[in-house]
């Protein structure tokens, strides 16, 4: 028996032995996640300076923040999540109850991404444990320092035999999908969502798959200077600001009026230089490259010579230190690499348009994003982009914070991805919902039993109507 | 390539004009169908209250207009009861229909939702939207039930719908296609009668949504073509749902709730239906008695002959069913029925006691009018015997006891669990209707047919006032600690940061 069987054989026993579905069980081991958390602070930090070259202001932020926010709020709603809802019966079934009873899906599987190597591992985890499944998290080996950080470390505070660990590239990835699991959540490209989901059809299991696309942030001609400054300032945070621009719901290009573009970029620039000092390639609140495979990719995107020639700021690049610069381009082709692709990276593509309204239309005609900032204060603007996008998320005048709001459901929709976590929402994509209706044996109604006629026909058409005044003239021989 | 493609296309005139619609023909239907349909929906127009409101009251009218034209198809196609197509097919269609009509508006409402200190000051929303162009292929055993049922959440949800009924039930699905023609949208909402090759064609093209109705085979093939283009299915398949009887019960009622669920109900051919029995050895011989006794009370003396009660859908099923009764083991476990006519595709209804564990009728889900019962030495044993299959669709359990209750509530997963009836909870529109695992994915049912063809779009709105510089760079220690505190949710060191107060 190799090593995943061996795992997931104990993993089941563990589960059939009904220990995850106490609430002590889900509680302790959000403690003990808790506890790792606060002990090995510093030894985060370090990982992720080491993978991503985050800052810790970063690092604490988008990771550890999240994990610490993520399971406080669970453990505190976790009972209130657990409770039985009441659905509502009709009258005719009386006496009766019925509620719908939340249950762990059994055994499942995490595959987490690189780009917040820790949160995307924990914070799916988080939701896994509170509905209180036995859980295999599959690490990503392209962030290896917080790999072996979390192999090493989770083992020593959690339940072993009910939560395991698995570090490694696509052949341990593919190896885990050979087999039978109660839930897939899936983190990463909707390349490998599709093997995902494809893998999972064959046992019939469930997959959230939250993968990215190109979000938009859309920037309306701001009047106020100042609404104007904290605009850019949340766009230059949401692009360079988390994770240099490798993340899913950072901004992956702006629309803007034509008329407006000089100011932006303006404004751009001079942001860009506030946060990360004349020479950003020494700043140390910038996080670098994953790796040299996603650094060429991005260096080839602005290769092709008219999307060269459209750069307006940066472009330099350093292999060795896997750094690229903040860089700015005005309307590169919409049909280059650049604008067809999901950048994930430190590039930023400024599209003019003459009218506002026209974004609609762009972002329509591809597929549906991640995430859609709007930056505006035009009211009817607002309720037009509800009304005529798609997207996982719309965020008003502001980037990425949709990401910390517990009580919003956070995944995508069309090519970015199906399914969502957060709050509450992580609790449900790890249960079923159990429909649950109770009955007594009395009273009987007779109509509901062979051999039919006409009257058992008439008697249950007015219950399905819930006509209970019919019911009883027809009861009564009244009614004809 | 385009000399294969042209040839291709060429085969397919060629074929077409000699009648018969080849591979090629299919699938270009099927792609310029989509295509067609994905423009109308482009325009906008499902998505307004009025569009959702109108189709779902032509969808009243249509079954008003043509209730004894549809039940005739479903007797045509089943011989099922006329009773039941009426009652289970028809008007529970309309209850369900009219039920959206009442609740489409407060089901569209966004929900607000409170936001965090995180994120203060904002405000935010739950908004639920439309998945676009959604395929909704159903089964032959509730031909119109189960192919309007979705639709019906699809269109209220603001969808576009392409249904694709079973070939299997030939009478209802050309019914099917006219009405839908003469009653709803035709640009957005269509039906596609075919078999085999029609369906692998639809399952080619993009969708936003598939809705399957049938067996985890073909939900396999569903799931592993949708996965192709990143769709999301709802998987409603069956399984072998038990049904617990204690002792010490009304075991009149109990008897007859089962017998409503098992041959009532299209005759066994039912994914909710109960599949075999589970009781204790001293109590099995009473049952037996008592399902005898009102079996015969409800279908008479000579049930083959019982205007009551469906017959298997065609050979293929008659013939599989019949051989889960021939295996040697099995047919000496027969204690009542097991009667057949392969003229008119009649079994009777057919009670087993015993049969062996490994034997193909107690590991297959049965779906037709044989029930075996299977006898444990205490009743609690039999919860550990279906935990250790796959998990069913529905459990049911008859019981005066609470503790047996709550014990059976607690241990045995099921899409849908009913203490003391059978089948029932799919007519509670307050309730989700789906499977687990082998049982399927996603559920529907009222409020949740709505959900399940909508996308829960996450709407945070914030003003520009507010900014903390704690988010941006250049990184400081002191950020460090004012973003500790927030997350922390402590007001006090929050505001001991932002002063530099803090000691660490």
């Amino acid at each position: 028996m190799g090593e995943v069987e061996k795992s997931l054989a104990e993993l089941r026993k563990t589960f059939n032995s009904g220990r995850t579905r106490s609430v002590a069980w889900r509680k302790n081991q959000l403690r003990a996640l808790l506890d790792l958390i606060s002990h090995k602070e510093e030894v985060i930090f370090e990982a992720l300076h080491q993978d991503l070259g985050k800052h810790p202001v970063e690092a604490y932020r988008d990771e550890i923040g999240v994990v610490i926010k993520s399971a406080r709020f669970a453990l505190n709603n976790m009972e209130k999540w657990m409770a039985p809802k009441k659905g509502h019966i009709p009258l005719l079934f009386f006496p009766a109850k019925g509620e719908v009873l939340p249950e762990p899906l059994g055994v499942v599987l995490v595959l987490s991404s690189w780009n917040f190597p820790i949160s995307l591992a924990l914070d799916p985890l988080i939701g896994a444990i509170s509905a209180g499944n036995a859980v295999v998290l599959k690490l990503s080996e392209n962030a290896p320092a917080c790999s072996s950080f979390l192999a090493k470390t989770l083992p020593l505070y959690l339940d072993n035999s009910a939560i395991k660990v698995f570090e490694g590239g696509a052949d341990v990835g593919n190896e885990l999908l050979q087999h039978k699991w109660d839930k897939i959540f899936f983190t990463g490209s909707s390349r490998v969502g599709r093997l995902v989901m494809t893998a999972a059809a064959k046992h019939l299991t469930p997959v959230t798959l939250e993968l990215g696309g190109k979000c938009p942030a859309i920037l309306d001609s701001l009047s106020n200077p100042s609404d104007m400054k904290a605009a850019v300032k949340r766009i230059v945070g949401a692009k360079w600001g988390a994770c240099s621009g490798q993340a899913c719901i950072g901004v992956d290009y702006v629309l803007v009026e034509d008329n407006f573009k000089s100011t932006l970029i303006e404004l751009l620039k001079k942001t860009i230089k506030k946060f990360y000092g004349e020479n950003p390639k020494s700043s140390k609140s910038n996080a670098r490259i994953i790796n040299k495979h996603h650094f060429e990719r991005l260096r080839n995107l602005l290769e092709d010579p008219l999307v060269a020639d459209s750069i307006v700021h940066g472009g330099s690049s350093d292999e060795e230190n896997l750094f690229i610069e903040p860089t700015i381009l005005l309307n590169p082709p919409l049909e280059a690499e650049i604008m067809t692709e999901e950048i994930f990276g430190p590039l930023l593509p400024i599209i003019t348009i003459d009218k506002i309204q026209e974004s609609i239309d762009i972002i329509n005609s591809r597929s549906k994003p991640l995430a859609i900032y709007a930056f505006t204060k035009d009211e009817t603007l607002k309720r037009k982009i509800l009304a005529e996008t798609s997207s996982g998320s719309v965020v008003f005048n502001d980037t990425m914070i949709q990401f910390l709001c517990d009580a919003l459901p956070f995944g995508g929709v069309g090519q970015s991805g199906f399914g969502s976590y957060h709050g509450k929402y992580s609790f449900d994509t790890f249960s079923h919902e159990k429909a649950v209706l109770q009955r007594s044996f009395f009273p009987e109604i007779e109509p509901r039993y062979p051999p039919w006629n006409s009257f058992k026909l008439k008697f249950i058409r007015l219950a399905y109507n819930f006509d209970y005044l019919g019911l009883l003239l027809l009861l009564m021989g009244l009614k004809r | 390539m385009l000399f294969v493609r042209v040839l291709n296309i060429v085969a397919a005139r060629i074929m077409a004009i000699e009648g018969e619609k080849n591979v090629y023909e299919v699938e270009i239907e099927a792609s310029s169908l989509v295509k067609e349909i994905r423009e109308s929906y482009a325009t906008g127009k499902t998505r307004s209250y009025e569009w959702r409101m109108s189709q779902l009251q032509r969808l009243v009218q249509m079954l008003e207009h043509h209730e004894q034209e549809i039940a005739e198809a479903i007797v045509a196609d089943l011989s099922k009861p006329m009773f039941e197509a009426l009652a289970y097919e028809v008007a529970m269609l309309k209850n369900s229909c009219s039920l959206a009509v009442k609740k489409l508006k407060q089901w569209m409402v966004p929900e607000k939702v409170k936001t965090s200190i995180t994120t203060f000051p904002s405000s935010a929303e739950i908004v639920p939207e439309p998945l676009g162009v959604v395929l909704v292929i159903s089964p032959w055993n509730y031909p119109f039930l189960l192919s309007l049922d979705p639709v019906i959440g699809a269109i209220a949800a603001g969808n576009a719908v392409v249904l694709k009924p079973s070939e299997v039930s030939p009478a209802t699905s050309s019914l099917l296609a006219k009405l839908v023609g003469e009653y709803m949208d035709n640009s957005l909402i269509r039906v596609v009668e075919g078999g085999v090759a029609e369906t692998t064609a639809l399952l080619e093209q993009k969708w936003d949504k598939i809705c399957y109705t049938g067996n985890g085979r073909v939900g396999r093939i569903v799931m592993a073509a949708a996965a192709k283009h990143l769709t999301p299915v709802l998987l409603e398949l069956g399984g072998k749902s038990p049904v617990v009887v204690d002792s010490g019960i009304n075991l009149q009622v109990a008897t007859r709730r089962i017998i409503a669920g098992k041959w009532g109900c299209n005759n066994g051919q039912t994914c909710v239906a109960p599949d075999y029995i589970l009781t204790t050895k001293d109590f099995a011989p009473k049952l037996v008695d008592a399902l005898k006794h009102e079996l015969e009370h409800f279908f008479g003396e000579n049930p083959l002959d019982s205007k009551d009660l469906s017959r298997i859908v065609n050979s293929n099923h008659f013939a599989r069913l019949t051989k889960l009764l021939d295996e040697d083991r099995v047919s000496g476990t027969i204690v009542h029925g097991g009667k057949s006519e392969k003229s008119t595709l009649k079994i009777s209804p057919t009670i087993l006691l015993d049969a062996p564990r490994d034997s193909l009728i107690m590991n297959e889900e049965i779906f037709g009018p044989l029930l075996p019962i299977l006898t444990v030495e205490k009743v609690e044993d039999s919860f550990d015997i279906i935990n250790s299959g796959t998990k069913p669709l529905a459990a049911y359990l008859f019981t005066s006891n609470k503790k047996l209750k709550e014990q059976f509530v607690m241990t045995v997963s099921a899409g849908g669990v009913v203490i003391n009836d059978t089948v029932l909870h799919l007519s509670v529109a307050g309730l989700p209707f789906g499977g687990v695992q082998e049982s399927g994915m996603g559920a529907y049912h009222g409020k949740f047919s709505f959900d399940a063809f909508s996308h829960k779009k996450a709407v945070l709105y914030r003003s520009f006032a507010g900014d903390a510089p704690v988010r941006y760079p250049p990184y400081t220690k002191g950020k460090l600690r004012l973003m500790k505190a927030l997350i922390g949710g402590s007001i006090l060191s929050a505001i001991f940061a932002l002063f530099g107060l803090s000691k660490d």
